[in-house]
């Protein structure tokens, strides 16, 4: 893993001690709410539902059994003994008091975390594959880049107040498990002849108007990869919409320009940035590189598993993926137990896979964005002792991609930009679909849940997607289908009229059984979706 | 009828206007009619509540009930943690929320 430098813990530490000072300023009535507002988010600090909310980065989802233990002190000792693991893989605290924060920001810094960048017109944490340096299929362990981009857009004096935020995808596999092409710039590491290099994708989100990121350029070599990144987003920052907050994302820009001007302008500045000599240097490279180097596995680990106990075979079936090492398996910890709250683990828990990772992963644990954790690098023999400690926390549901493992925003129990709940929707679907044979016989079906039209739900991407919206002051689900993260991206489309909760789950169970009924072969939910097409599945539900 | 809200500055509390303070508890909550402004402004000015606001509600036997259902949910806390909102012990608090 990463370990900070001099410089990079200076700047964090020093960023704790001037939000102490705003925070004393704002107590004191020194500060105005207008004054502080801007301050506090610059610090992850949002007012919420509740209480104040504070959001902590987690630099491309990977954390430390330290940082994460560290997790767990900070839901115990500030806040009511849970966190939020979120689909931009950060966590949220719900409770958090604003004469806490300093303290809970220097508790953070002491492990190398911070909330810097988590809200505001800024370049957001960047987001990877759960499985980077572990993954059987990457072409080369994306984390050192992601991390160079950290780097590169920690603190950028140019790109601190972009016309919106921006959210960096990095991938290294030709199957996507970042939902790349969804976000402002998603980049996927490749070879070519021999050279590593990227492909970008510019100009993907969900929110209000979702797109998927057009690919802007199909080979930028490594060495210039920092450059080209700085290219598109100055491109960006010129001319963004400023003037409408709906339309300031970088997608409009490149849809309103096109993606040949948007991309001939890239490339203007592209040739101009490489005059200038701001790539990192080389040496800088291959340092940032040698903190992302294969652990000591043992090289002849046995494949052997013994799978007499029944539920561990369910578990290892679903909730395990292939490694790239012999004898190692990468592992899944649900956080979607049944009727569970989808991201939500109680500090006892967290201090738990904390441990876990200790003792069984390399000391490395990592957050998806679908709001589970990953244990990254488990040696197949220690998968029963594993999975019987995670058992007994009621953390080993075996439900990876099946329905029941659905992604839910806080929606309107948390959030104050909600029309409606989305988390107990996803606890009564987890009741409804609790048979596990059940789920196994629907087979992969990813179910995303947003409380609006923000889509932080992601349910534009939702193989089946559910949208709350606000119908006269009541709680209304409008349902989609055909949504994908995948490498096979695709946005979901509304069926028709909306729902009440209760309507929406039996509209669920009406398109899952025309689904069984169709299904041709070994085919998951949305390829026969995408054979049969939405009308067959509109008619199922409204005749 | 328009009751107050806010949050407490400190601990970022829901709380309601009671006509000489602020409490955590809806009930508590009176109706100000529509002369609000200078509360609002005196309260936010002494730091006595962070970013205050007039709402609408109706007279219950329960007491005032926001006519929002956002507020209702800020009111009781979230419906899906019973024991994290102010009436852990009631199982049916929920419903006055939807
Ligand atoms: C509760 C406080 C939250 C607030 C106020 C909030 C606000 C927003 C807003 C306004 C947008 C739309 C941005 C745009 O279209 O320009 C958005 C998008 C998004 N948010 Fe949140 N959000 C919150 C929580 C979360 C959580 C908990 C997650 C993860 C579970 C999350 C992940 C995302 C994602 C993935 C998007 C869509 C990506 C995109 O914008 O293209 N947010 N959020
Ligand atoms: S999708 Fe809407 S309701 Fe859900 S967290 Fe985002 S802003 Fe809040």
């Amino acid at each position: 893993m990463y370990q900070y430098d001099k410089y990079d813990q200076k700047m964090v530490d020093t960023r704790v001690a001037e939000f102490r000072d705003q925070v004393e300023r704002r107590l004191a009535g020194e500060l105005t709410e207008d004054q502080f507002k801007p301050l506090r988010l610059m610090n992850g600090l949002y007012l919420q539902l509740h209480a104040y909310m504070l959001r902590v980065a987690i630099p491309y989802g990977t954390l430390s059994g330290k940082q994460m233990r560290m997790l767990g002190h900070i839901a115990r000792k500030y806040d009511r003994d849970y966190g939020h693991f979120t689909t931009r893989q950060n966590i949220q605290y719900n409770w958090i008091k604003l004469e806490d924060a300093p303290d809970i920001l220097a508790d953070l810094a002491s492990v190398e975390m911070h909330a810097i960048q988590t809200s505001g017109n800024c370049i957001r944490n960047i987001s990877s594959d759960q499985y980077a340096g572990a993954a059987a299929d990457e072409i080369s362990d994306p984390r050192p880049w992601a991390e160079i981009l950290r780097q590169w857009s920690s603190f950028h004096p140019e790109f601190s107040y972009l016309p919106r935020k921006f959210k960096i995808a990095v991938i290294a596999s030709d199957e996507d498990r970042a939902a790349m092409r969804l976000h402002d710039i998603g980049i996927q590491l490749i070879h070519k002849d021999g050279e590593l290099g990227a492909k970008f994708f510019v100009g993907g989100g969900m929110g209000r108007t979702p797109m998927i990121g057009p690919e802007i350029r199909d080979f930028v070599p490594a060495d210039e990869l920092i450059s080209y990144a700085e290219a598109c987003l100055r491109v960006y920052n010129r001319y963004g919409r400023r003037d409408n907050k709906y339309k300031a994302r970088i997608k409009i820009l490149v849809h309103e320009l096109g993606k040949e001007e948007y991309t001939r302008q890239v490339e203007e500045e592209f040739a101009h940035m490489k005059t200038l000599g701001l790539n990192p240097p080389v040496e800088e490279l291959a340092r940032i590189s040698e903190y992302f180097a294969d652990p000591a596995f043992e090289p002849d680990a046995s494949d052997d598993l013994d799978l007499s106990d029944p539920d561990f075979k369910l578990w290892v079936d679903q909730n395990t993926v292939e490694h790239k090492q012999a004898g190692y398996a990468i592992a899944v910890i649900s956080l979607k137990p049944q009727g569970g709250i989808p991201g939500d683990a109680s500090s006892a828990q967290i201090d738990l896979m904390a441990d876990l990772a200790e003792q069984y992963s390399f000391d490395e644990l990592r957050v998806t964005h679908s709001q589970n954790i990953v244990l990254p690098h488990v040696k197949k023999s220690d998968l029963y002792a594993l999975w019987q400690k995670l058992d007994e926390a009621g953390l080993a549901p075996a439900n990876l991609d099946l329905i029941t493992d659905s992604i839910a925003c806080p929606g309107l129990d948390y959030c104050s930009l909600a029309n409606a709940r989305s988390i107990p929707l996803a606890q009564k679907i987890s009741e409804r679909f609790a048979d596990l044979g059940r789920q196994r016989e629907l087979g992969e079906l990813k179910l995303k849940i947003s409380g609006c039209i923000n889509a932080c739900g992601h349910h534009h991407a939702g193989h089946i997607g559910i949208l709350g919206v606000d119908r006269k002051g009541t709680e209304n689900y409008q349902l989609l289908l055909g949504g994908s993260a995948a490498e096979d991206t695709s946005l979901a489309k509304i069926t028709g009229p909306g729902f009440s909760e209760d309507g929406v789950i039996d509209a669920i169970e009406t398109v899952t059984d025309l689904y069984l009924k169709e299904r041709q072969e070994d085919e998951r939910f949305i390829d026969t979706y995408r054979r049969v097409g939405m009308a067959a599945f509109k008619e199922a539900i409204y005749g | 009828m328009k009751i107050l809200t806010g949050n407490d500055l400190k601990t970022g509390d829901v709380t309601w206007w009671t006509g000489s303070d602020w409490s955590r508890h809806v009930e508590d909550a009176v109706d100000v009619g529509e002369s609000f402004e200078a509360i609002l402004h005196e309260e936010e000015a002494a730091r006595r509540v962070n970013v205050p606001y007039a709402i609408a509600a109706e007279m219950t036997d329960e007491g005032p009930r926001p006519a929002h259902i956002k507020d209702r949910v800020r009111a009781l806390g979230p419906t899906v943690r019973p024991d994290l909102t102010l009436k852990p012990a009631d199982p049916e608090a929920g419903n006055w929320v939807i």
